[in-house]
């Protein structure tokens, strides 16, 4: 473990083991080339761990891509130098890197599902670089990885590496990624956004098993992410990229203690976003004792959930914990098995074919991923305009100028009429799915991690356009988390759901504060804190409590 | 909330593409990028196109207007000679562009039609229908093409109504199971989703949310499949179970001359070579409309499937 702080001056005097110079790199895009970074100068020394932080676009991937000496298809350097321990890899030819990735460089990516190649063994896949250098046995890299995945604390060290990648779980193949990036023994590991895709409760276990090899080999490690309570844990040194230029770079506890740019410190600030709760005296939506299966296996057991009318309900939980089936009852997509879904005192209609018109949109929906929710070959005009003509009877004239009043109340405004989701950001594509729930003038909006795929700067923007969309027209919002930062945030009241069950339930302050059923007080203490001790107390405190994962140790979570 | 905490815009937030650009100038800037075999493809598309519209106005004779001197060697009356029976083989290939090409093209439109609208019901069903359906297509395509459509045209005779049905039923087979397949992908994205929640119907979500989706890998398909259309209406001429005479068409005009492969080693030394050729030009023509349309269909899959060179 690594007893923060002590570091600085230690690490100063070792070698350095990358130096990078006045970096530029350049994008094919739109028949043109831009720059992507713009002469950024990163230092790495043995040992050390980097964090590369920025909102998306920033340039942390390319950057980190570029130590490697690599750039993606349609990129180029177009100055500045590379130097790895010695040799200048930007100009390398593709033969002689082939000599240093995998093996002495190693790239641990977002995604390991999409990442590992479904045809082979892990054991298998875990050595391959290794195999390739080519100075020890196939049977001492074997029980070498054994060792890896023992020390990376997976479960059944001996034969998980005799499964396949969809034999494991999301969590345990990051780690099986990191075992295999460790493998060779590298001198760095680029490791780009590797807790992102997982659950809280998931994400903490691969932080400390990360932290705890990396410091073990000494390896020096770049760690890009966009959540700055993860990098607070993670790294010795901060350096913050924007627009591709380095805005500022400090050791950590400096860096969160006085960060010196407005940039920086808009990017502490958005974390202490919260709101007073307030609750709500009409119920608008009950659902009760609600059943629901996806064929055979049965996912929702006896639900039951109120929703005020002009409130937020935050129902959180991690992935498989029935959050999304449980909206996906409400909007009729998957018909209850028992239980009644009622809105504004009637009951819905199990199937979604048997609702009307005027039930349909009353009740809209907001999706995580705004690039899938909106479809690519449709501009924002038609695709805001399309709920006011099939709801409200809305065309031409008329519906354009409510398409740019809802655009202007989204903070966009009619500039964005002919544009494609391609020619938007993130978070404005967000927006536009707000702008077309908002279209349909529904009394309430299911959110679906709404949130959770922008970067921090952006969430606030948006968690604070749906507060004033809520003062405004007094929607209620049911919304779907699992970061609790987002549920301080915004909500009124909060659900916990694990395996399908409700937890707990209740007033926002009340479920937040002590004393939590065992699951919910597991899901809240994992959430990253900004604070460089926080996973180190963490784990000290749960080494003693002996609480761990409930979902493996089949604790009942309501003791 | 605070206002000091939103000195984020975001109108301001940077997106991807910054160039707004016209439709025309897109087109200038694709064109400028193609390939020279893309180019030779556009030149043989295009010309085949003028000669498909404006055969009556191009052609020297009659479609089916007979001369006294069959197999007449190519002279200044007829620039490609007569045929057996002493039709003019310049115009005969002439209108067999239309009738061939004409054919293909509405045969193979009618298999986009059928196999395409299918597809798109059949993955946004996806239950007992979808079987049906695609239990079905397993069916017809386990029969070889050529055997069952020389079947069928058997049975149903063989005019030019039956042939278009039946070579469009057997090739909408493979539109069906590409469009179902790339039309599962679509239907899986939370846009679909978003419209069925919307209360829109099954036609409104095909037309509007998916089709405009798979349009690209439709349209190469739809170039390549005419190529076998084309080819597999010039078989079936050549057969003599397709267009039939005095129609003209290239491959009963391959058929027509098919004996000159054997006799040319038995005429004059001089003339060889241009018997030799009477049934290699509309073998010829099929060859290079083929070769053409491929050029197109490999740029435009290049071009929209997004990959980069690097």
């Amino acid at each position: 473990m690594k007893p923060a702080g002590c570091a600085m001056s230690d690490r100063a005097s070792k070698d350095l083991l990358l130096d990078m110079k006045d970096v530029h790199i350049e994008g094919f895009a739109d028949e043109r080339w831009h720059p992507i970074i713009k002469g950024v100068d990163l230092q790495l020394h043995r040992g050390e761990v980097l964090g590369l932080i920025g909102e998306s676009g920033a340039g942390k991937s390319t950057l980190g891509k570029a130590a490697m000496g690599y750039t993606q298809p349609g990129c180029r350097f177009t100055a500045g130098e590379v130097m790895f321990d010695g040799q200048e890899l930007s100009g390398m030819k593709i033969k002689d890197k082939r000599h240093i990735w995998g093996t002495r460089i190693s790239y641990v990516a977002q995604s390991a599902a999409a990442s590992f190649n479904p045809a082979h063994r892990l054991l298998d896949q875990t050595i391959r670089a290794s195999k390739r250098v080519g100075d020890r046995s196939e049977q001492v890299l074997k029980s070498d990885a054994v060792d890896l995945f023992r020390r990376l604390n997976l479960p059944e060290p001996e034969t998980i590496g005799l499964r396949y990648p969809h034999q494991v779980s999301g969590g345990q193949l990051q780690r099986v990624m990191t075992a295999m990036a460790m493998s060779p023994r590298p001198d760095l590991i680029i490791f780009d956004e590797p807790t992102t895709a997982l659950d809280v409760t998931t994400q903490v276990e691969v932080l400390s098993s990360i932290r705890d090899l990396v410091a073990q080999f000494n390896t020096a490690a770049i760690y890009i992410t966009h959540d700055l309570a993860v990098v607070a844990q993670m790294a010795d040194r901060i350096k913050v990229l924007r627009y591709g230029e380095e805005v500022e770079q400090a050791d950590t506890r400096t860096m969160l203690s006085s960060p010196e740019q407005d940039y920086t410190k808009s990017l502490w600030s958005v974390r202490s976003l919260e709101k007073p709760e307030k609750s709500g005296e009409e119920i608008l939506l009950t659902i009760e004792n609600i059943d629901a299966a996806y064929g055979a296996s049965k996912v929702l057991h006896d639900v039951s959930i109120k929703l005020p009318r002009g409130r937020t309900v935050a129902v959180v939980g991690e992935s498989g914990s029935g959050k999304s089936t449980t909206a996906r009852v409400i909007t009729g997509l998957l018909p209850q098995l028992n239980g009644t879904v009622t809105f504004d005192g009637a009951e819905l209609p199990r199937r979604l074919r048997d609702r009307s018109k005027e039930q349909l949109r009353r009740i809209q929906m907001i999706y995580q991923m705004a690039d899938t929710a909106m479809n690519p070959r449709q501009t924002v005009g038609e695709i805001i305009g399309r709920p006011l003509e099939f709801y409200l009877g809305l065309r031409g004239k008329e519906q354009e100028r409510r398409v740019i009043e809802l655009l202007e109340m989204i903070e966009l405004d009619a500039s964005f009429y002919d544009r494609l989701p391609d020619e938007l950001s993130g978070g404005q594509k967000q927006r536009i799915c707000i702008a077309r729930a908002l279209a349909a003038e529904p009394d309430m909006i299911i959110c679906d991690e709404v949130t959770s795929a922008l970067d921090q700067i952006v969430q606030e923007g948006i968690l604070n356009l749906l507060q004033r969309l809520q003062g405004e027209f007094g929607i209620a919002y049911l919304f779907i988390t699992h970061d609790i930062a987002t549920v301080r945030a915004i909500s009124d009241e909060i659900v916990v759901m694990w395996q399908g069950k409700v937890v707990e339930q209740g007033m926002k302050q009340q479920i937040l504060s002590p004393p939590h059923p065992a699951y919910s007080e597991l899901l809240l203490s994992s959430v990253p804190e900004m604070d460089p001790d926080w996973l180190d107390n963490l784990l000290d405190r749960r080494k003693h409590e002996n609480v761990s994962d409930p979902a493996q140790t089949g604790q009942d979570p309501e003791r | 909330m605070s206002d000091s905490q939103t000195q984020h815009a975001a109108i301001a937030e940077t997106s991807t593409v910054r160039v707004r650009r016209t439709r025309w100038q897109r087109m200038r800037i694709l064109f400028s990028r193609a390939p020279l075999t893309a180019w030779f493809g556009m030149v043989v598309v295009a010309i085949y196109a003028v000669v498909t519209l404006f055969a009556p106005l191009l052609a020297p004779y009659g479609e089916a207007e007979v001369f006294s001197r069959g197999d007449a060697p190519w002279s200044r009356e007829h620039l490609l000679g007569t045929d057996r029976i002493g039709r003019d083989v310049l115009t005969r290939l002439l209108y067999g562009a239309r009738n061939t090409v004409g054919i293909a093209l509405g045969t193979t439109m009618l298999a986009l039609l059928i196999g395409g609208s299918l597809g798109l019901i059949a993955a946004i069903n996806r239950s007992w229908l979808d079987q049906i359906i695609s239990r079905a297509v397993d069916t017809i395509m386990a029969i070889p093409g050529l055997i069952f459509a020389l079947m069928l045209l058997a049975i149903f005779g063989a005019s030019i109504l039956s042939l278009i049905l039946i070579v469009g039923i057997t090739y909408a087979t493979n539109f069906f199971r590409l469009t179902r397949s790339v039309s599962l992908n679509v239907v899986v994205m939370d846009y679909v989703e978003a419209a069925r929640l919307r209360g829109e119907n099954m036609v409104w979500i095909m037309a509007r949310e998916i089709l405009p989706n798979i349009l690209p890998p439709l349209i190469a398909e739809f170039g390549l499949r005419f190529i076998f259309v084309f080819l597999f209406i010039a078989s079936l001429s050549f057969l003599g179970m397709g267009i039939q005479p005095p129609t003209a068409d290239w491959g009963s005009m391959v058929r027509e001359n098919a004996h000159w492969i054997t006799f040319v080693p038995f005429v004059p030394f001089q003339d060889a070579f241009f018997y030799g050729l009477k049934p290699l030009l509309p073998a010829g023509c099929i060859a290079l409309l083929t070769i053409g349309v491929n050029f197109i269909v490999d740029w435009f899959i290049h071009e929209t499937s997004g990959l980069r060179d690097v």
